[in-house]
């Protein structure tokens, strides 16, 4: 042991420390179970995040307790209780509020979330809109070949990402689930697969792919359906080399792999959905896979960015019966994206007040859309301070998910996985804030219904939602 | 073309919060085919402006291999400047072009 290491082993062994085993990730998709965190409980930090990649150190290292008022109304410190009940008048005044976000928080918080917004017939929406959402309209036109990555790490000998680069994105995807790692029919784990990387760029993750396409950009949809039609026997012209950058032989010696193997898997990311086509190259992926089946055994995941992105897909589906871009002024739940999702209702100038739940579209939205953001009572609860959190209106600090809270998330395959948290926080979580601004929001409403005169349907509405 | 995306930089820096230095610093980076660089006379660092109809923003350039990006290809994390020059409209899906913008590649004279 070296010198240096001993220290640090002293230095800890001084300290007051817990040793957290079986904790969760919560940073990306992949959703990492198999955490080891050392937790200083002195000083409320976590010292070491065993088995975590580069990104995953990051956010347990940077989750500290800062010092920061827990709650601000215009940039003055309020109690928790006063900005409740702010929030609460905030919603209920709006004629189209707007829920958004979600994607890093508990699937107990999303709950609550979807319930506020069933009450003040507002709008809801989560990231899946700017990420994965057009994959979501697709899985509705084409279907969807799925499996866990269970599956797939002791199945798959076929493994295809397609506008991805896991190595940054999501860093033990490969090593966790799908390309080195030992299953039950894949003892010899990356030698018993084959990797193929679909890329307009090079990138860090090219390292572990035995073959490299990359189609010019923008030319996704006219790959892939060269391969669909390949797949179905009819000829394709060499012309599609200068279409798409892409030489016939690769895509027959593709096509051929494909059919071939025993177990074939196609990983896709956003260079598919963000990019000109969207949703109908992810159909297009999507209807590939569904076609290999005829040949042998072959699934589509799309590659789920946020902790839990793919939980936020879950419970707004279960509650409402829609993924995403949801609306509710008519008393039911209505699905339309490109009118009921964020970019949208805050570009076309719809939302008259938000509240965002753990995301930062101050930042990362279209400029048209954030000129909006600042024009209307914002809420945001978040565990930084962001772009987001500078233009609220009413501003909640919480606790964060699997490091300060338990609850479950749901991995991008739709495992749901339970969260040990290391430390607490003197911040409240997001789900117990929503389930107060939830219960102040349903008593205004029934206060207003009562003063309409539609006390009796308001008191049926109180006994059928107990709080 | 102008391609959005994540990077593990990206990832660890948004962790130490998204207003602080080096997540800034990240996300106004953008990669350039080194021919492309030449050819307007660009050097690794060298701040150029982008710009289209919705926006514009300055960044600092740095070079990549002709073989790793493509000639008119640029890539950069995602962030506040990419934002600056993304569409609002989502054509009836919800999603904005992030991943596919024109933009027109200024030099900045120093
Ligand atoms: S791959 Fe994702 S979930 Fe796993 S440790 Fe890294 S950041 Fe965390």
């Amino acid at each position: 042991m070296t010198e240096q290491k001993s220290n640090k082993k002293t230095e800890e062994q001084n300290k007051n420390i817990k040793i957290v085993k079986d904790a969760t990730c919560t940073f990306c998709g992949c959703v990492c179970d198999d955490m080891e965190l050392h937790v200083d409980l002195d000083e409320k930090r976590i010292i070491k995040a065993k088995n975590a990649c580069v990104l995953g150190r990051a956010w347990f290292a940077e989750h500290t307790i800062e010092d920061a008022p827990a709650a601000l109304i215009d940039g003055k410190e309020v109690s928790v209780e006063e900005a409740v009940e702010e929030a609460a008048q905030t919603l209920v005044k709006a004629k189209f509020p707007i829920t958004y976000g979600l994607s890093d928080t508990t699937s107990e918080a999303q709950k609550q979330a979807v319930a506020i917004t069933d009450y003040i017939k507002g709008n809801i929406d989560t990231t899946t809109s700017v990420c994965h959402g057009p994959s979501g309209l697709a899985f509705q036109g084409v279907g969807e070949s799925t499996s866990t990555l269970g599956e797939v790490k002791n199945r798959a000998d076929l493994v295809i990402y397609w506008g991805g680069n896991p190595a940054e994105s999501h860093p033990r995807h490969f090593g966790r689930y799908a390309v080195t790692p030992k299953g039950m029919f894949t003892p010899n784990g990356k030698k018993d697969r084959t990797i193929v990387l679909v890329d307009v760029r090079k990138t860090k993750s090219a390292g572990v792919a035995d073959i490299l396409i990359r189609p010019k950009p923008g030319k996704d949809f006219e790959v892939l359906w060269a391969l669909r039609a390949l797949v179905k026997g009819i000829s394709i012209s060499t012309d599609i080399e200068k279409e798409t950058g892409v030489p016939l032989e690769v895509l027959t010696d593709l096509v051929e792999r494909m059919k071939n193997c025993r177990f074939g898997v196609l990983f896709f990311g956003m260079g598919l959905t963000m990019t000109r086509g969207r949703h109908f190259n992810s159909g297009a992926l999507l209807a590939l896979a569904t076609d290999l089946n005829e040949y042998t055994h072959f699934v589509a995941k799309p590659v789920r960015g946020h902790g839990n992105v793919t939980g936020a897909d879950n419970v707004v589906s279960w509650q409402t019966g829609y993924p995403f871009g949801v609306n509710f002024s008519r008393g039911y739940p209505r699905f339309n994206p490109g009118e009921f999702t964020t970019v949208d209702t805050l570009s076309n100038g719809d939302a008259d007040a938000a509240m965002i739940i753990a995301s930062d579209p101050g930042s990362n939205f279209p400029k048209k859309a954030i000129e909006h953001l600042k024009n209307i009572p914002v809420v945001v609860l978040d565990t930084k301070s962001t772009d987001t959190t500078k233009l609220a209106h009413v501003a909640f600090k919480t606790a964060t998910y699997g490091i300060n809270t338990g609850g479950t998330v749901y991995r991008m395959d739709d495992v749901s996985i339970p969260l040990r948290p290391a430390f607490e926080s003197p911040f409240p979580d997001d789900e117990t804030i929503l389930k107060a601004i939830k219960k102040r929001v349903h008593e205004l409403i029934l206060k207003k219904n009562d003063s309409r005169g539609a006390s009796g349907e308001a008191k049926v509405a109180a006994a059928v939602n107990p709080l | 073309m102008l391609i959005p995306g994540r990077s593990a930089k990206q990832g660890t820096s948004l962790n130490q919060g998204k207003l602080k230095e080096e997540y800034k610093e990240v996300t106004s980076t953008l990669e350039m085919n080194t021919d492309d660089m030449k050819k307007i006379g660009l050097v690794d660092g060298d701040k150029v402006r982008l710009s289209n109809d919705i926006g514009e923003t300055v960044v600092s350039c740095i070079g990549k291999k002709p073989e790793d990006l493509s000639e008119g290809v640029l890539f950069i994390p995602y962030g506040p400047p990419s934002s600056q020059l993304m569409e609002s409209d989502t054509a009836g899906s919800g999603m904005p072009l992030s991943k596919h913008m024109m933009v027109d590649v200024e030099k900045i004279k120093n």
